[in-house]
């Protein structure tokens, strides 16, 4: 028996198998912080309820987009930390990974963020992104019975989302 | 691998689904004409145009951000550049430029150079106060609103009412930032 050292002190999950097995979870949030959209595919760990877990998601990129812009070596003009900020201004971040997840990340200049939580050795998956969110635009936007600002419900948009997830590596 | 660039107005519009401008224009004169009928009030009918050119605009501005790859909305200059080569080429399939520029940039006009909405369209004496194109104003304004700009557009030339073209005044009215949605004690 070991209880310290050994080469892997907190050893990530096996690698997945099959396809189809890679994506944990997605939400997508507006400006507002309103979950328009969580989703789960592969995740048997919760340890709070949805509704805290959507804020406490949120919170969580509104003030690692702060921080990102602050640490930014680059830039001359970046404000204080915690002022608000307009959507695309200052630079931003599109990934973090730890040893058991890796969280993907993309704003668009309205403000709609939408998060790809995936097994930590997915690749680069800012085009996957955007392909969700074409998908948002064709399924959600289009569609006459949704209004804007509320909880996603379009089965359509569900279907297809479930195809392409599917599909990420 | 980095994200696209920006994509140039003409290469959307030669990508995208079309539909004949003809059909698109006479589906918007029937609009005009059931609201004149509806409302009977020239000016509430210019509201009502307004109205529903925000609501449009509110669902569009993703679906330009979506297909044309832009990814900050911070300089007013700028958007209004982008509407103009990007925006309506894309939707309308118009060119238009930017001109008249105030001091302190931000109020600038638009200038159409043709316009699809007004073919087979003249406006007769009992609606002379019609902005006959309101829709346009407000969708610019409430996709301007999705991208943090507060605006204000109006008409400043309008052909149907015999000017050489057709010119919108945009005015940058405030730049809304985006706060933290929640409180504290919440």
């Amino acid at each position: 028996m070991q209880f310290f050292g050994g080469s892997e002190i907190s050893p990530s999950p096996p690698a997945p198998t099959a396809t189809g097995n890679n994506v944990h979870m997605m939400y997508i949030f507006n400006r507002n912080g309103v979950c328009l959209f969580y989703r789960e595919w592969n995740r048997p760990l919760r340890t709070l309820n949805p509704q805290q877990d959507h804020k406490l998601m949120f919170g969580l990129l509104f003030s690692l987009r702060s921080f990102t812009a602050k640490m930014d070596p680059t830039s001359t003009d970046k404000g204080n930390l915690g002022v608000p900020q307009l959507p695309g201004q200052g630079c931003s971040f599109h990934s973090f990974r730890t040893n058991t997840y890796k969280l993907s990340f993309t704003e668009t200049p309205s403000g709609i963020k939408i998060i790809l939580v995936t097994h930590p050795r997915t690749s680069d998956l800012r085009d996957s992104l955007k392909y969700i969110y074409n998908l948002y635009v064709e399924y959600v936007v289009k569609n006459p019975l949704y209004s804007p600002g509320t909880p996603i419900r379009c089965e359509l948009f569900n279907t297809s989302l479930d195809q392409y997830v599917r599909s990420i590596s | 691998m980095p994200p696209a660039g920006p994509r140039s107005g003409d290469a959307i519009f030669a990508s995208v689904e079309r539909v004949n401008a003809e059909l698109f224009t006479l589906t918007y004169g029937a609009t005009v004409r059931q609201l004149l009928t509806d409302l009977e009030e020239v000016e509430e009918v210019n509201k009502q145009l307004d109205q529903m050119g925000y609501n449009i605009g509110i669902r569009l501005i993703d679906e330009f951000l979506a297909k044309s790859n832009i990814s900050r909305c911070v300089d007013f200059k700028e958007t209004a550049e982008v509407i103009a080569k990007v925006g309506l080429k894309m939707f309308l399939g118009v060119n238009a430029t930017v001109t008249n520029w105030d001091a302190e940039g931000t109020c600038c006009s638009i200038v159409l150079e043709d316009n699809p909405l007004v073919d087979f369209v003249e406006l007769p004496d009992t609606c002379q106060g019609l902005h006959y194109c309101n829709i346009l104003s407000g969708v610019i304004r409430g996709a301007l609103e999705m991208v943090s700009m507060k605006t204000e557009v109006t008409w400043l030339r309008d052909m149907l009412r015999g000017d050489d073209t057709f010119e919108l005044q945009v005015k940058l009215l405030k730049q809304v930032p985006e706060e933290y949605p929640y409180k504290d004690d919440e």
